[in-house]
């Protein structure tokens, strides 16, 4: 492994002390470094996780007042059904009207009928007002707390959009976090995860079947 | 005719700056290190844009795989010590010194009540075996799951809840978990996503 060269042998020179160059083979400690590289890559996540915080609205009763104070012209309500299907109505559905409830998707902005682009377009005030101050912070003009604090004023706005979620139980877990993450994107700031009642599935059989099952009732 | 005699080249290659950055490497990936936890349910958790971390310490992660099988973690040793005397008092289950102490060795808290004893008694290696056949009780007739969050976040105030669930599990088997921690009172949750890139 480490070897030691007397160099300059037949220089004959005598008297002088000789040169001794010692030189260490590192090959073998080289390959056990990348040996416990691989290992600790393996072995180890380096990021933590992500997660998502959400909050969901409490039961208690003396809470049930401040729920029902949203205006029914901003509220949205989201239902998720099976096979990563989505729907949508504004305030207040009319039972009677199949189109009442709008089939939506998980598309982008470029889709015209993705939940984005209907957020985007009902929440435009707060989403370019953040979009704002985003630019300033980016500047530097504006600190990064002060930036925080305006965001979440804007986003809890009194007279914001509100959304509410109702996931059925077909729906998966994967269909709830997109549709948490749309709220996220188009800077919704109040929004709640609400059990599906009997009137949205009702809604959603009714859209599917083109009204059918409405008129099942009538008779 | 005179032999061209091909030169010796000394092929040694000074390998002292290759092994300089190894190590350096090792060190930055010892120091950045946190292993990865064995869990005994494969879960692949939905992605989303969410880029806030997990809290460092204090956490409780209840894992649910897609047939609604629930697990717990809690990350400090104390607590689950505690959470165990707890339970011990709710069962009428005496756990021995040696049982206790493998509790908290063992990270995962995923085993029917009356199996615990028993299970306490195996080698770690068994116990992870164990742990993929059962899971956490949590039906309305017997929550155990219940009483484990229960305990947990009386013991610890600053406990938060991480949730990680497989991306497809139908919505009722997470609505059935959220709803245990509502009932008791617990309604902030960390649910842990992946970047999507």
């Amino acid at each position: 492994m480490a070897e030691v060269n007397t160099g300059n042998h037949d220089d004959g020179k005598k008297g002088k002390p000789k040169k001794m160059h010692l030189r260490v083979d590192f090959t073998p400690m080289v390959d056990m470094n990348m040996l416990l590289i691989t290992f600790f890559m393996f072995a180890t996540s380096l990021a933590k996780p992500q997660t998502m915080e959400i909050a969901m609205p409490s039961k208690d009763v003396d809470k049930v007042e401040e729920k029902s104070k949203v205006k029914d012209d901003k509220a949205i309500t989201v239902l998720l059904g099976g096979e990563n299907k989505l729907y949508y109505y504004l305030g207040i559905p009319d039972i009677a009207d199949p189109n009442t409830l709008v089939r939506a998707t998980y598309g982008g902005v470029d889709d015209p009928n993705s939940l984005r682009s209907l957020l985007y377009k009902r929440n435009k005030i707060a989403i370019e007002k953040i979009k704002r101050l985003k630019d300033q912070k980016d500047r530097k003009q504006i600190a990064e707390d002060f930036y925080k604090e305006e965001v979440k004023k804007i986003k809890n706005a009194k007279d914001g959009q509100v959304v509410i979620i109702k996931p059925s139980d077909e729906s998966s877990y994967e269909n709830l976090i997109d549709v948490l993450d749309e709220m996220a994107i188009s800077s919704i700031g109040i929004y709640a995860v609400d059990d599906i009642k009997e009137g949205d599935l009702f809604l959603i059989k009714n859209l599917e079947t083109g009204g059918e099952h409405a008129k099942q009732f009538e008779n | 005719m005179a032999k061209v005699k091909s030169k010796k080249h000394d092929t040694f290659i000074d390998m002292t700056a290759m092994s300089d950055v190894t190590v350096l490497l090792l060190t930055f990936f010892m120091l950045t290190a946190n292993f990865i936890p064995k869990e005994p349910v494969q879960v692949v958790t939905p992605g989303s844009i969410s880029e806030t971390k997990i809290p460092e310490a204090n956490i409780m992660t209840v894992l649910v795989d897609k047939a609604g099988h629930v697990y717990m973690t809690l990350d400090r040793k104390d607590n689950r010590l505690a959470v165990l005397e707890e339970i011990s008092k709710d069962y009428n289950i005496t756990f021995t010194p040696e049982q206790k102490r493998s509790f908290v060795e063992q990270p995962i808290i995923g085993m029917p009540v009356s199996l615990l004893p028993e299970f306490l008694n195996k080698r770690l290696e068994d116990q992870d075996k164990l742990l993929k056949e059962y899971s956490i009780p949590n039906d309305s007739t017997n929550n155990q799951f219940r009483q484990w969050v229960k305990h947990a976040t009386a013991i610890n105030k600053d406990l938060s809840i991480a949730i990680k669930a497989d991306a497809t599990t139908p919505y009722p088997v997470i609505k059935k978990v959220l709803d245990v921690m509502m009932g008791l009172k617990q309604y902030r949750f960390h649910l842990i996503t992946v970047l999507d890139a």
